[in-house]
């Protein structure tokens, strides 16, 4: 039987569960040292002086680094995204901050001592002289006249502007001729990511190669190696990184951080390995956040409830320096896909970036389609308000038919597949009206208001045809590379450019190898996330691993299918074109009994004593694989909530999640992804949001105070599939890592303003705290007795 | 105190022998070490994680004398005389403890790091209540924080493992 | 994650421990260290010297007094939360204790240093005023009894001397009292936003007795005084239930933080008490 499709156990859990895992924190060196950062207590100010001459005096103090110290000596961290069109404003970002620090946990010295204990004693004895400047925390303020620069050379703190779509006049002139406009003011608040496991970096120099070994947290190490050697100014083929087991990353990972260029440069400089480990407060400040938009959006279409033109006009919050990939998120990852599932012919987004005294931010699971999804779903259901209609009729009118793909958006992109009515009807038809009566009625003796709300998203994944990654402006290419070695004994390795950090692909890959080779899932061993094995790779994120790793996986597995069949009708003297691959057996079509084993044929294509005229010893192969498009993802969420009107207390009473991401090749882990994906977009929802005061620190730094998803919070989450091929990729898969969060942010906070509505509620920002919706629910003028009552007819 | 107290204290070194996952482990210890310390870098045991520095997370639960425990809230001296079970000592050989089937089984990890905390804490609470609700379960598990997996599937996981459970000893109870 | 360096004994009696500290005065308890484990860790408690209270057999284990039970201060809330005796006749503490942090927390956690750390938002000092608790301290300067309402003083701070100890808890017997702790825990921290404890005494339909307390909402946990006195006496209805829950912050100085404005909390307090009342009837 096929494994393709089969809910197997996950290979990697054998040593996850059992205490085995290697994560980057648990690496522990001979003679190995420890480095601690101090970083900047204020949100924007000039450093007069670093004084580390106190804490070098120290006993078991190595050395104090400091921004003047490595000046000249490490080049500024650069940013991998430059949008074009979007006159981006770089700037220098040092590892070490040299003159002024720019955010709360803007790193200024790092000591690396033998112990913790030592290190932390010479921090406290680093005297950092500060001069406070006038700090910017928020896109308002930050682009409001005379506003602090963070920046010296760029003015009004705006980092880019991009447009795209139609122009502005053209959407406005279509907005002006709809029958009805609704427009919305939004606020996506910044996300904190907070992936279990903290980052970390351990690096070891060995002078006798010049190599040097970087083990981190990362889920990108190829682009963590490019980054690194041009950083410390190291050939890139002297520097290895590996990122073994990692624990979580949510888009945090991806970023190439201080931390880790400058524990490369210690353990160059002093010849030991050098251990960071962040603290989860650390973490808080020093690792980059997420969204963070303050938009204004606007959406016109007829009585009847046709969408015509969509304005979009956002504004994101970048922080103090431009991240990894953090131009391309607000821009490329959600203004291209702002229409979401809909067919609008009039579409005009524009973006500004914005410099603040703030966490960089970078991408967060979803990275800009979370943001667009949220827009236009809100959009929608406010429009539908304001017709009159069901928020579910109007997207089943404004939903791109199932026999329009490819279908292209008013924004150039191609969808290329999707049966968008199909998932709308399957998740409603889970739903079950007369239940939902039910619950309602319940609600209402119980004098708490019932909403319904629901999302209808698409996405895009896969990330992504090289040529649009160098056309908008991705400093990398998103092709995938993968190698199938088979050995003598017909065992395999497999090795992959991608770089999954929870997402199973070391038993999905496994599963596409096993039945494709015939072998069994235990023949095969995935390994992944070491430059130094691992030809090429541009990692885990955007939803891609599966979609393109795993095309480059199949094309390589077709390759060593090829090869081995050269063989196997050489020993069995039949000629190619005859011979079949079935089940680990290379049979004479039709001859039942002329047949020879995959791993026989594997033994004799490394012996080499008697092979075909042209054909090489050994049986392996690979393949770069570039896809042609990205994927669309897509689905339909639906969540009934209960408020209660005298906290504002929301309870969620159901959600359910139906999801297109193609063909599945481990349902169990698919349900995982959207499971744990749409708890971390209720989060967002909800309870998740990061504050600044306006001298620019983090009043929610902590997990006391920053409030993460518990088990308590939830209700089953109720998952369905339908499965749509991509038409352009070998596999047919879309990618499942996002969806979940992407989905479900709007829809609970369609559910929560449905219970609302009949208050007059349509807007409230997140997270939907229960004192929020209580301050709206009091200046409603409305009260528990009068029992007001609410809620779509779904 | 003076500088010299101080210094003295520094040097303090306590005897305590601690049962680990079956072993004595007898030693001389700081008393500032903290349990998960003891455990991550003296004993190498590194299965046991830490994920915050507010005592909140709950990666690196361990069992002390059978009660589930954040390590990195406990001295390693607090634990003289104590039995500590870890992750690596849940499995009783080669044969994986019920709780680590069943989170096998139903997926109830992805990234892995705060599932060292999460078996143990479901070891613990189904030595307290070996027939949990569904809703016991998640209130429970307000002792971990899991970033991947949305709990649903840890929920069903610890519910089957408590089957498991039951239908071991049953057989040698009758 | 490393702490401060600290020099640390463990007594084994009571004499002993009260002569360490007075060798020791710049010494903190160290009993269940759910609180001063993690401030330690954050660098906002650093004491030089610890004396860790767990080899104390005195203070341990709950006893029946007659009147009073008596709670040793080293049992842990898990504990107090299943022992039978503390179930029938001081209910409420065990509501409480079952409603503090996590397991884990309530494994480790004990009653006395939950008590004497004084968080305003802790669940224990609720229930333990709401059922008229005292505690019992002992220094080298000997022994003295004093109410939990005196013990409380404001955040973290209560009228225990430095060198003095919680020895143990008394609480007079509620038997037949009905008794409820609710919380609204915030999503977070998991410490009450608030928390409303309640018990109840009725005889011919009447309430004999009514005592209410409220943590998480002011600077320390308080006894809703006004309330309680709406209840006396009373054949308790709706109406009356309500009277008594718009009073239950009456004098207080509402708190307010990022997460809940004083406003927020003073409505949720007494929608709380409220339903916490109306569930016990």
């Amino acid at each position: 039987m096929a494994l393709r499709g089969q809910s197997v156990p996950r290979l990697e859990d054998a040593r996850l569960i059992t205490g085995r895992g290697r994560y980057t924190a648990d690496i522990q060196l001979a003679g190995q040292l420890t480095a601690l950062m101090v970083r900047s207590p204020h949100a924007h100010a000039r450093i007069r002086s670093v004084d580390g001459d106190r804490a070098r005096a120290l006993p078991g103090v190595h050395a104090v680094y400091t921004g003047q110290d490595t000046k000249g000596v490490l080049n500024p961290i650069p940013t991998a995204w430059l949008p074009p069109g979007s006159d981006l404003a770089t700037t220098d970002h040092p590892a070490l901050a040299w003159d002024v620090v720019r955010y709360v946990g803007d790193a200024v010295a790092m000591v690396v001592a033998d112990s913790l204990a030592a290190a932390r004693k010479a921090r406290d004895l680093i005297e950092v002289d500060y001069e406070p400047l006038p700090a910017v925390t928020g896109v308002t303020e930050a682009t409001a006249p005379g506003a602090p620069l963070v920046h010296e050379g760029v003015p009004g703190n705006r980092a880019l502007f991009w447009h795209a779509g139609a122009s502005t006049d053209e959407v406005e002139a279509a907005l002006r001729q709809a029958e009805v406009r609704v427009r919305l003011p939004l606020v996506q608040q910044r996300l904190i990511p907070n992936p279990m496991e903290p980052r970390a970096a351990v690096a070891q120099y060995d002078p006798s190669t010049g190599k040097l070994t970087l083990w981190a947290t990362s889920q990108n190490p190829h682009i963590h190696r490019l980054l690194v050697a041009g950083v410390l100014g190291l050939p890139e083929h002297r520097v290895r990184v590996i990122a073994g087991d990692v624990g979580g990353g949510f888009g945090s990972k991806i970023a190439c951080y201080p931390d880790e260029v400058l524990v490369a440069h210690a353990a160059r400089e002093l010849r030991r390995p050098v251990r960071w480990v962040e603290e989860r407060r650390e973490h808080f400040v020093a690792t980059t956040h997420g969204r963070d938009h303050v938009e204004e959006v606007e959406l016109g279409g007829t009585r009847d409830g046709i969408l015509t033109a969509l304005k979009v006009r956002a504004r994101a919050n970048l922080g103090a320096y431009l991240s990894t990939a953090a131009p391309g998120v607000p821009t490329i990852l959600f203004g291209l896909i702002v229409n979401g599932a809909y067919d609008i012919p009039h579409v005009a987004v524009d973006v500004e970036g914005v410099y603040t005294n703030t966490t960089p931010v970078d991408a967060y699971r979803g990275a800009g389609r979370p943001e667009a999804t949220f827009l236009i779903e809100r959009l929608v259901d406010r429009f539908a308000r304001e017709v009159g209609m069901d928020p579910v009729e109007v997207r089943r009118r404004n939903l791109v038919a199932a026999d329009r793909f490819p279908y292209t958006n008013a924004l150039g992109i191609t969808y290329d597949s999707g049966r968008y009515h199909a998932a709308l009807d399957r998740a409603l038809a889970m739903l079950d009206p007369g239940q939902v009566s039910r619950h309602r009625e319940e609600a209402r003796r119980q004098g708490r208001l019932l909403g319904v709300g629901v999302s209808t998203y698409v996405e895009m994944c896969g990330l992504g045809p090289s040529e649009v990654a160098g056309a908008v402006g991705f400093q990398g290419g998103l092709w995938e590379h993968a190698l199938v070695r088979v050995l003598p004994t017909g065992k395999v390795m497999v090795m992959t450019g991608a770089s999954p950090h929870g997402q199973g692909e070391e038993t999905t890959f496994a599963q596409l190898v096993a039945d494709r080779l015939g072998c069994s899932l235990d023949d095969v061993e995935v390994m992944h996330g070491d430059t130094d094995l691992v030809s090429m790779g541009w990692g885990t994120y955007g939803s891609r691993s599966t979609a393109v790793g795993g095309g480059a996986l199949s094309v390589a597995l077709d390759r060593v299918v090829d090869k081995a069949r050269q063989v196997a009708a050489h020993t069995l003297e039949a000629s190619v074109g005859d011979v079949v691959l079935e089940a680990g057996r290379f049979y004479v079509q039709g001859v039942q009994d002329r047949s020879v084993a995959f791993a026989e044929v594997a033994l004799k294509a490394h012996l080499a004593w008697s092979l075909p005229a042209g054909v090489e010893p050994g049986l392996e192969a690979q393949a770069s694989y570039n896809p042609t498009n990205f994927t669309y993802p897509y689905g339909t969420h639906v969540a009934v909530v209960e408020v209660d009107p005298e906290t504002g207390d929301i309870h969620l009473r159901r959600y359910i999640a139906v999801d297109d991401c193609g063909p599945r090749i481990n349902p169990m882990i698919v349900e995982g992804q959207v499971r744990g994906g749409v708890v971390q977009g209720i989060g967002q929802a909800l309870w998740e949001g990061a504050a600044y005061d306006r001298q620019g620190q983090l009043v929610t730094g902590s997990l006391m105070d920053y409030a993460l998803p518990k088990a308590r919070f939830f209700p089953p989450i109720e998952t369905d599939a339908l499965e749509t091929p991509a038409a352009h990729n070998p596999l047919g898969v879309k990618g499942v890592g996002e969806t979940g969060t992407i989905a479900a942010t709007p829809t609970i906070v369609n559910a929560v303003l449905d219970a609302l509505a009949p208050l007059g509620i349509h807007n409230l920002d997140m997270p939907l705290t229960p004192e929020r919706v209580w301050q709206a629910i009091e200046a409603s003028g409305w009260k528990a007795a009068a029992g007001g009552q609410g809620g779509v007819q779904a | 105190m003076t500088e010299e107290a101080t210094a003295t204290q520094v040097r303090q070194e306590i005897p305590i022998t601690v049962h680990i996952n079956g072993a004595a482990q007898s030693t001389a210890i700081a008393p500032n070490v903290l349990l998960s310390e003891f455990l991550r870098d003296h004993l190498a045991l590194t299965g046991t994680h830490v994920g915050c520095d507010t005592s909140q997370c709950g990666a690196c639960t361990v069992l002390v004398d059978g009660r589930v425990v954040k390590s990195c809230t406990i001295l390693a001296v607090q634990a003289d005389g104590m039995s500590v079970t870890t992750v690596e000592g849940l499995r009783a050989g080669s044969v994986l403890h019920p709780v680590q089937e069943a989170f096998r089984a139903h997926h109830a990890l992805q990234c892995g790091f705060c599932t060292p905390g999460a078996l143990m804490l479901a070891a613990g609470l189904l030595m307290d209540n070996p027939h949990p609700t569904r809703s016991e379960i998640r209130e429970g598990l307000d002792g971990i924080v899991c970033r991947c997996t949305g709990y649903e599937n840890i929920v069903e996981a610890v519910a089957d493992a408590a089957e498991r459970l039951a239908e071991e000893v049953r057989p040698h109870g009758a | 994650m490393t702490l401060a360096a600290f020099a640390y004994q463990r007594p084994r009696s009571l004499a002993e421990a009260v002569e360490a500290m007075a060798e020791a005065p710049d010494a903190r308890w160290l009993s269940g260290g759910m609180s001063l484990l993690p401030m330690m860790k954050l660098e906002l408690a650093a004491p030089p010297a610890l004396l860790d209270l767990s080899g104390v057999e005195d203070l341990r284990g709950i006893r029946d007094e007659g009147d009073f039970l008596h709670i040793g201060a080293m049992t842990r809330h898990v504990e107090l939360a299943r022992d039978p005796a503390v179930r029938r006749d001081a209910h409420l503490a065990s509501l409480a204790a079952e409603r503090i942090g996590d397991p884990q927390v309530r494994n480790r956690g004990t009653v006395g240093g939950s008590l004497a750390h004084a968080d305003p938002a802790a669940d224990l000092p609720a229930a333990l005023l709401a059922l008229d608790a005292e505690v019992e301290a002992v220094s080298a300067r000997g022994r003295r009894a004093l109410s939990v309402q005196d013990l409380l003083l404001g955040p973290m701070m209560t009228a225990l001397e430095p060198d003095e100890l919680i020895v143990a808890i008394r609480i007079p017997k509620h038997t037949g009292h009905r008794q409820a702790y609710t919380k609204v825990p915030h999503p977070a921290s998991g410490y009450a936003v608030v928390g409303v404890a309640v018990a109840i005494h009725e005889e011919g339909g009447r309430v004999r007795q009514a005592a209410i307390a409220v943590t998480g909402v002011a600077l320390k946990a308080f006894r809703a005084a006004r309330a309680e006195a709406v209840l006396a006496g009373q054949a308790v209805d709706q109406e009356v239930l309500a009277e008594a829950a718009g009073l239950v912050c009456d004098g207080q100085d509402v708190l307010g933080d990022v997460y809940a404005s004083a406003a927020y909390r003073r409505q949720l307090a007494q929608v709380v008490t409220r339903r916490t009342l109306e569930g016990l009837r």
